[in-house]
């Protein structure tokens, strides 16, 4: 069960994840987009979507440092783990709030306004349910573990951190994610599946974070030959009868 | 000196009369498709007027085009590179669909399944946004004909500074009808704003397109272009904009709306122009000076020098050859009767005007004057500070001299082709007291007023050589051969999910579905209704017509 849940499970969301992305760009370059629905509604818009975007860019700088970074490095800085528990958890909850929060805004907007209700597509609403519970069981793993330490001490930085670089590092030991608490283990597992459903859902635009417009010029020419750079070769210019 | 070619067009604002076939044929063609109800690439405002989307001219509040810095650098209005990426979550600038209008159709279906009942049923108006009930309370065209004009054109921003001078009261007021599409400009805003480097100008005809392959809908572009001529489509989530009908101008024939202007007053032609002059033309200090340095830009093709330069940048000798009878050419720069509009906003436009003489001559007319003198006109253009300075906003930054220019020449031309056309002697003192001779003013009378067809539209056709590149022949012979994307893609991924598809392919299948279908907007869900403003009379949708007798049903 340990090695199905947490060496079989992390693998196969990590192919449907790179596959289903060189697939998506493949098939569907003209899907790849925000799919904005500023054009509906602004005023909820304008408050919920920076709180939420630059909330989940403090979680996501924070999930880098948290797993990719070992215990031994902080420490040979001079980083002790009361300094970057106090720093860790400060930090994770500002941003956590800030997400959730515009994450809420979002949802209320997305549910109560009608036009963007409406352009609303299924995908969307299974993408909302893996995410939102990937927050809250974060901010719950944050607050209930770090804080109150409920359910016993859990330093992640052993267990879990270390266990996402042996998957990373293809020599999975699912022992260490066994041994982790059940919010930890939960919140692994929707993040996983949440990475599956990722190329097939509006969150690949995260992949087009438009950073290289600071160093283009500002006004693009292109020839008129290099149209199959932006999209498949051209295909004939009739269409199939249908028998 | 980098030589480039680039399509553009002007218009004879005189001519037009505000008959909207421009614009409903441009719909048809290109707008014509769930999630772009309402956009129109081509419209028709009367000025004075809010326009589409409404004020839109008000650079202050939309933000929209270039600034000149103090130290003499063009800065993006809105804000450089960084602010862009910082503001990319939330577009701070971007109209809503209310300062567009929302768009409708009507619930035909109503009128014929209605119960017998004492009144007659009614057509409720449904928004095509939300498939509801709606008040229709404003549209593209609200103020048209200056409907509502104390109200709406009172607000109009080009009145800022003359409100005093300008009477909105119907007798004494004046208007004329300003068509629009993209501009087409040699320094678009819209694509320096895109952060996906989607927006770009075709090297060979200056034509400014969206990639809607590279397109992430970030929605700057929206914002960063000062005539709001760039739309997103709510459906796919992608940036469209007026695409100067380009599958038409490649095989040489002219575009949707210059095809079937009624007035023919719109021209086609090329203009040859000097790529590495244009950033230091569109930052010189003066607004009133953005008009001759953007002439500035441009080269005539006739000049031995250029046309070598011209063959040396890989430009085709049969395009030179259509530069040089280009009768955008002759309007600009021989003539220099054709303005640029809004040239403050430093984008260098390229779709120009030449502004009516109209309003004037009908001044004139109710005075009981002789409207075709030259004296009568040229005194009138002087004194009649209106409409001469609202023409100055909208065309030379508020600068008049350019614009009495104009008018007196059109002016001009109408007494001087008067005593021709009464058979008596043609006055020379006419053309020579606008620094025109007798010969290059009949030739300006027949190209405005004759107008042939071979005459405003000079297009050469992109080369067949590469005629497989082009979309409209597409000849090319692909194996892997793909319909767009299956019904349930589309449900997943979301509205035009799938292989990019021929634009010929694509408006085929609009028309068929269009044809086919009796849903009201595309979501399959809404009431099932019979859209007549769509349907084409071919065909017959189920429920349009009573069964027929024979048993073959409709």
């Amino acid at each position: 069960m340990n090695v199905f849940l947490w060496v079989i499970v992390p693998y196969l969301c990590l192919a449907v994840f790179v596959v289903g992305h060189l697939w998506r760009y493949r098939y569907d370059k003209f899907g790849w987009t925000t799919r904005s629905s500023q054009l509906y509604e602004d005023r909820l818009l304008r408050l919920g979507s920076p709180l939420f975007h630059f909330g989940m860019l403090g979680v996501v700088g924070g999930h880098v440092i948290g797993l990719l970074v070992p215990r031994s490095w902080t420490e040979a800085v001079g980083v002790d783990d009361h300094l970057y528990h106090y720093v860790a958890v400060i930090g994770g909850l500002i941003a956590g709030v800030v997400a959730l929060v515009g994450m809420t805004i979002l949802i209320y907007r997305r549910r109560t306004v009608g036009p963007v209700f409406s352009a609303t597509t299924v995908m969307d609403k299974v993408m909302y349910a893996f995410l939102g519970a990937a927050i809250v069981l974060g901010m719950w793993n944050t607050i209930a573990g770090s804080i109150f330490s409920l359910g016993g001490e859990y330093n992640y930085r052993e267990g879990v951190s270390v266990w996402y670089r042996s998957f990373l590092a293809f020599q999975p030991d699912a022992d260490l994610m066994a041994e982790a608490p059940i919010g930890f283990q939960l919140h692994a597992l929707v993040a996983f599946g949440l990475f599956a459903l990722w190329p097939f859902t509006r969150l690949v635009h995260v992949f087009s974070a438009p950073v290289g417009y600071l160093t283009r010029p500002y006004v693009v020419y292109r020839s008129r030959d290099d149209r199959s750079l932006g999209s498949a070769a051209p295909r004939r210019g009739w269409d199939q009868v249908p028998r | 000196m980098r030589v480039m070619a680039q399509m553009a067009m002007v218009m004879n604002l005189d001519k037009c009369i505000g008959c909207h076939t421009c614009s409903v044929t441009c719909k048809q063609a290109w707008t014509n498709r769930t999630g772009m109800e309402y956009v129109w690439f081509n419209n028709v405002e009367t000025r004075p007027g809010l326009g589409y989307p409404r004020t839109y001219e008000d650079q202050d509040e939309w933000q929209g085009g270039w600034i000149r810095k103090p130290n003499g650098r063009l800065a993006l209005r809105a804000g450089g590179r960084l602010k862009k990426l910082l503001t990319i979550f939330s577009n701070p600038k971007l109209p809503s669909i209310d300062d567009y209008y929302e768009p409708w159709t009507y619930d035909y279906e109503t009128l014929t399944s209605s119960p017998q009942t004492d009144t007659f049923p009614v057509a409720r108006p449904k928004s095509l946004i939300s498939g509801k009930d709606m008040n229709v309370e404003w549209s593209a065209n609200w103020d048209d004909d200056l409907g509502g004009s104390q109200e709406h054109a009172a607000r109009d921003v080009m009145l800022k500074g003359i409100e005093d001078k300008v009477k909105l009261e119907f007798e004494e007021t004046f208007m004329f009808y300003l068509p629009r599409i993209c501009e087409h400009c040699l320094n678009p805003s819209c694509a320096a704003s895109c952060p996906s480097g989607a927006i770009y100008k075709r090297a060979e005809d200056g034509i400014v397109l969206v990639d809607q392959d590279r397109c992430r809908g970030w929605r700057m572009c929206v914002s960063g272009c000062p005539y709001k001529k760039v739309y997103f489509n709510h459906k796919t989530g992608k940036a469209e904009k007026c695409t100067f009908c380009y599958p038409r101008i490649e095989v040489g024939i002219p575009t949707v709306c210059s095809e079937t202007c009624v007035g023919r007053l719109r021209y086609i032609g090329l203009m040859l122009y000097d790529a590495d002059a244009v950033l230091e033309a569109a930052s010189v200090e003066d607004d009133h000076d953005l008009y001759e340095a953007q002439r500035s830009v441009f080269l005539d093709p006739r000049d031995p020098e250029v046309e070598r330069a011209a063959l040396a940048a890989g430009i085709e000798a049969d395009w030179i050859e259509a530069a040089k009878k280009s009768p955008v050419l002759r309007l600009i720069t021989d003539y220099k009767v054709a303005l640029p509009l809004h040239p403050e906003y430093r984008t260098m436009p390229m779709v120009w005007y030449i502004p009516p003489l109209s309003p004037v001559v009908d001044v004139v007319k109710e005075t009981g004057e002789d409207a075709e003198d030259r004296g009568n006109l040229f005194a009138a253009i002087d004194a009649l500070r209106i409409p001469v300075e609202y023409l100055a906003n909208l065309f030379t930054a508020g600068d008049v001299e350019p614009v009495n220019g104009v008018l007196k020449k059109l002016a001009a031309m109408r007494s001087y082709m008067r005593d021709i056309n009464l058979g008596r002697e043609p006055d020379a003192n006419i053309p020579a007291a606008v620094g025109m001779t007798e010969e290059e003013m009949y030739e300006m009378f027949r190209l405005l007023a004759i107008a042939k067809y071979a005459d405003r539209y000079v297009i050469p056709p992109a080369h067949a050589e590469q005629a497989h590149a082009l979309e409209e022949l597409a000849t090319e012979c692909s194996v892997d051969f793909d319909a767009a994307g299956s019904y349930y893609d589309q449900a997943l991924l979301g509205e035009g999910a799938g292989y990019p598809t021929p634009v010929a392919v694509e408006n085929f299948r609009m028309l068929q579905d269009r044809q086919t279908s009796d849903t009201l907007a595309a979501p399959d869900d809404k009431a099932s209704r019979v859209n007549l403003l769509n349907w084409d009379g071919k065909g017959t949708p189920e429920g349009m017509f009573p069964p027929r007798g024979d048993g073959g049903g409709a």
